[in-house]
């Protein structure tokens, strides 16, 4: 078997370009963040590249919306330059870089600089797939502009009334010369066409499987303010044991705290909260005790530890020594012998952020690895980072959806328990001290076998 | 120890064709309920057609759709009357969750009625509308499904022809799509031109989201999709269940002929998918063609009995071999997996055959028979007794509303690995019982 590589993919790959299209605050940057977000959780080398972040590069100071106007000579010529020095990066990110998609996050209202656009793309063999965005209630606009414009660089120096005055001129000035994708001029492009907050969708030309899962992942979001309660099943007796896995009950102190949990989620009155479980004792009995009724999710389950399941970390280091040092060089990507690794689990959990993504108040009852991968979307950690976010037990994560973020509380629950969190210890194995130690490659390579990615074409 | 059946929405969900004649409904009503029985979701299709054709036992011709012939539309309509009764029982007396009204449907009238009769009963509504103005992809529809009918049994191809294109327009006149605006307040998906565009509207849940997936996801275009397992591995020679060993040699002559097979098949663009496991690998590199590995396509995890033969099972954990026979779709392997967990870690496999075209899937008996199970709509009852045998190739191959099957045993000799279920399941049983129909093995 080859070393850690899947055998002779096809590299014919094209890297896809996303290119938002729309007036100011019509939600393109939440969109292009998220979306980024999402991409790169499930393993999609993804970036954003924000046109106006650009243009505040260059221009240091914002003065007025007068930079914006379509007959400022000098403007146009800054903004076309900002434009080009983005997509020149995005040939970089693409090329170069091994990304595999670029979000080009600009209003890009007009017809022209949409086909150099596409002209950039064609040269250099980048697929392209248009989010074309129509928020059409006036209110969301100013809403939108409220939470998100009046943080930004912009309008530092400005109070409210004078930043909205400048903002909603400057939304005019792109106004005049905005030629928005036609459905018959533009049928030959792939695109989505989002209308009404998301209530309706034209979709046109899905070209491959990244643009469907792309356009799945949009449809599936929405705005509508809610929050998402993370915690682990209460200590269980093997957590005491300080043995991994398994499928135990909860200890005194673990039902303990599933009846403090039924209480704070009593005071927090939620609208409408759905619980969801895994399908192991030790969730599904926290969740009883919360009174509610529960749904119970296999994808939720613990990670497998496979041969290692329900052994300390004493014992793994007595019995798989070479497993053990295996896993602290790359924990993401280290899979048990017959068990999962970090990025099966992500690979195994994204249904149920789709469904986390579709839903409003959710309280999800699981496990210390399974925990860190959906906190790791929620708040943008790398594959480096995940496998080494806190999750204590009996602590409750509260994450509200917030601006282009999402807004963390920590609620611990005050009740004693154990700490199963194991950090990356300062000295690790090389490579080349593992190999002389063990002389064989094949454990090496099968132990970090990627799971299937999606080929993109 | 068994699997509970997923929870996908919570109220019966009507899924309601909208288009003229010729425009794919019956082929996606049919398609989009096996694939919704297929996950779980118990769903029958409502075909109108049928139920005229069982009022009207004969049929003369196109007059009988003429607008203005009262007889007829009194029959149709009282057709459509009772198909929606009979959708009601479904849902109530026999626990379906998705019923799919194959009809024209399209007047606003007729959908007026729809809508008001789910209203009454509780059950959403979802419109997928077919719109199509290409006349070679109509003509070629019509060719394909529409001369087979019963109706016109006692036609020749021409006259069909001409009579189903006059049928067309009898509904062309009355015919009122989903509107963007006026139907703002309707769920909905609109099909334009076999897929190359969709308009969604109001998605109301999490089933209707990946009803609109999956139809993002189809196509018609003509392929085949080649299914095997892999080459006899040393472990069937020894009657051992799951593991990850390589081919034995027997094993290794089926990887060469199945690579001499491919290549006699001249496959336009064919693709190889594999699992993670040693055994599809090897097989896969005697093709001498790149593949993908997939996690998602590895046996099912037999847990506590891996590596075990079926005797070893019976010694040592009879009362689960006994569990098992009783109801092996959903009879989970203390730490392992059930039948109805493979299918739902195979449905990516599934959404991305569906997006390709020409692919070899080389993999284990309990996946291929979760695989072919969709493909041709076998309940889950029958899949997990479906015969994949070693070293024979099925070809699945597109046809009207269903698919056709080709098998291809490539005469290297394997060992049988199939076991069927015996005739005693009860917990009590002997010993003998139990092992009355496992296959032989050194």
């Amino acid at each position: 078997m080859k070393r850690g590589l899947k055998s002779g993919i096809c590299m014919t790959n094209c890297p896809t370009l996303i290119v938002t299209v729309g007036l100011p605050a019509r939600g393109k940057t939440y969109i292009s963040k998220k979306l980024t977000r999402y991409l790169n959780w499930i393993d999609v080398p993804t970036k954003e590249f924000n046109v106006g972040q650009y243009r505040r590069e260059c221009v240091k100071i914002y003065k007025s919306f007068e930079f914006f106007r379509p007959d400022n000579e000098e403007g146009l010529k800054i903004r076309k330059q900002c434009a080009l020095a983005a997509l020149n990066d995005v040939r970089q990110f693409l090329t170069d870089e091994g990304g595999q998609v670029a979000v080009f996050d600009a209003t890009n209202t007009t017809r022209e600089r949409r086909e150099t656009i596409l002209r950039f793309a064609e040269q250099n063999g980048f697929k392209v797939f248009s989010l074309w965005n129509l928020f059409s209630e006036l209110q969301n606009i100013f809403n939108t502009f409220i939470l998100l414009k009046l943080g930004s660089p912009d309008y530092t120096h400005c109070n409210t009334e004078e930043a909205v005055a400048d903002f909603m001129k400057r939304i005019k000035c792109y106004e005049n010369s905005y030629q928005p994708l036609d459905e018959e001029l533009d049928r030959d492009l792939s695109f989505i066409k989002i209308i009404d907050v998301g209530r309706r969708y034209l979709v046109n030309r899905v070209q491959d499987h990244i643009q469907s899962r792309i356009v799945y992942y949009l449809m599936n979001i929405h705005i509508t303010p809610r929050s998402i309660y993370l915690c682990r099943h209460g200590e269980s007796d093997l957590n005491i044991k300080g043995r991994i896995g398994g499928d135990s009950g909860l200890s005194a102190r673990g039902k303990e705290f599933a009846k403090s949990l039924g209480q704070f989620i009593q005071s927090q009155n939620i609208h409408d909260l759905k619980v969801w479980t895994s399908q192991m004792k030790r969730t599904i009995q926290t969740a009883e005790a919360v009174g509610v009724p529960y749904e119970q999710w296999k994808a939720l389950n613990e990670i497998d530890a496979g041969v290692c399941e329900e052994l300390t970390y004493e014992e793994i280091q007595q019995r798989y020594p070479l497993e053990f040092a295996l896993r602290d060089q790359d924990k993401y990507r280290y899979r048990y012998p017959k068990g999962e690794s970090y990025e099966d689990l992500v690979q195994r959990l994204e249904p149920v952020i789709m469904e986390l993504e579709r839903q409003e108040n959710v309280l999800v009852i699981c496990h210390q690895a399974v925990m860190r991968c959906l906190l790791a979307y929620f708040l943008d950690k790398t594959a480096e980072e995940l496998p080494y976010l806190k999750c204590p037990l009996h602590t409750v994560l509260k994450l509200t959806p917030m601006a282009y973020g999402c807004k963390v509380e920590s609620v611990c629950l005050n009740v004693d328990a154990v700490n199963t969190h194991r950090d990356r210890p300062s000295v690790r194995l090389t490579n080349t001290h593992i190999i002389r130690m063990y002389c064989s490659m094949s454990v090496y390579s099968s132990r970090f076998l990627g799971v299937h990615k999606f080929s993109l074409y | 120890r068994f699997t509970s059946r997923p929870q996908f929405t919570n109220c019966p969900t009507m899924i309601v064709m909208v288009g003229l004649p010729a425009r794919g409904k019956t082929y996606i009503s049919k398609k989009l309920t096996r694939y919704l029985n297929w996950i779980g979701v118990p769903t029958q299709v409502f075909n109108l057609g049928q139920y005229r054709r069982e009022v009207v036992q004969t049929y003369k011709n196109y007059e009988f759709f003429r607008p203005d012939n009262e007889e007829a539309m009194k029959i149709r309509r009282s057709c459509a009357s009772n198909a929606l009764k009979d959708i009601a029982n479904y849902f109530t007396k026999e626990q379906g969750q998705v019923a799919v009204f194959d009809a024209t449907n399209t007047t606003r009238e007729r959908r007026g009625a729809i809508i008001s009769f789910a209203k009454e009963k509780g059950y959403k509504v979802f419109f997928i509308e077919s719109v199509c103005d290409d006349p070679e992809i109509i003509e070629a529809n019509i060719m394909q499904v529409k001369l087979s009918s019963p109706d016109y049994e006692n036609y020749d191809k021409e006259e069909a022809l001409v009579d189903f294109l006059k049928r067309i327009d009898c509904y062309k006149m009355s015919y009122v799509p989903l509107d963007e605006e006026k139907d703002r307040h309707l769920s909905f998906i609109k099909i334009f031109n076999v897929g190359s565009r969709y308009l969604v509207n109001r998605v109301q849940d999490h089933i209707q989201s990946r009803i609109v997936y999956y139809l993002m996801n189809i196509h018609v275009t003509p392929r085949s999709i080649y299914l095997s397992r892999h080459g006899e591995s040393e472990l069937n020679l020894l009657g051992r269940i799951g593991g990850d060993t390589g081919l034995s040699s027997q094993g290794q002559k089926y990887a060469k002929a199945l690579a001499e097979f491919i290549r006699g098949q001249s496959i336009k663009d064919l693709k190889v998918w594999t699992s993670h496991m040693k055994r599809t690998i090897q097989t896969a590199e005697a093709l001498g063609v790149p593949y993908e590995q997939w996690k998602a396509l590895n046996e099912i995890d037999a847990g506590v009995c891996e590596e075990m033969t079926y005797e070893e099972i019976q010694a040592t954990h009879p009362e689960e071999f006994a569990l098992r026979d009783q109801d092996k779709y959903r009879y989970r392997y203390p730490k392992g997996e059930s039948y109805e967990d493979l299918v739902h870690r195979l449905e990516p496999v599934i959404m991305e055959l569906e997006r390709q075209e020409n692919v070899l899937v080389i993999c284990h008996q309990a996946v291929m028979r979760c695989l072919l199970a969709y493909f041709l709509d076998k309940s889950a009852d029958d899949l997990p007794y479906l015969k994949c045998p070693l070293h024979t190739v099925l070809k699945l191959t597109p046809l009207a509303y269903g698919c056709k099957v080709e098998s291809f045993y490539l005469n290297i000799q394997a060992v049988n690995t199939h076991r069927d279920r015996p005739t005693n399941v009860n917990v009590a049983r002997k010993p003998e019982e139990a092992l009355q129909t496992v296959p032989e093995h050194l």
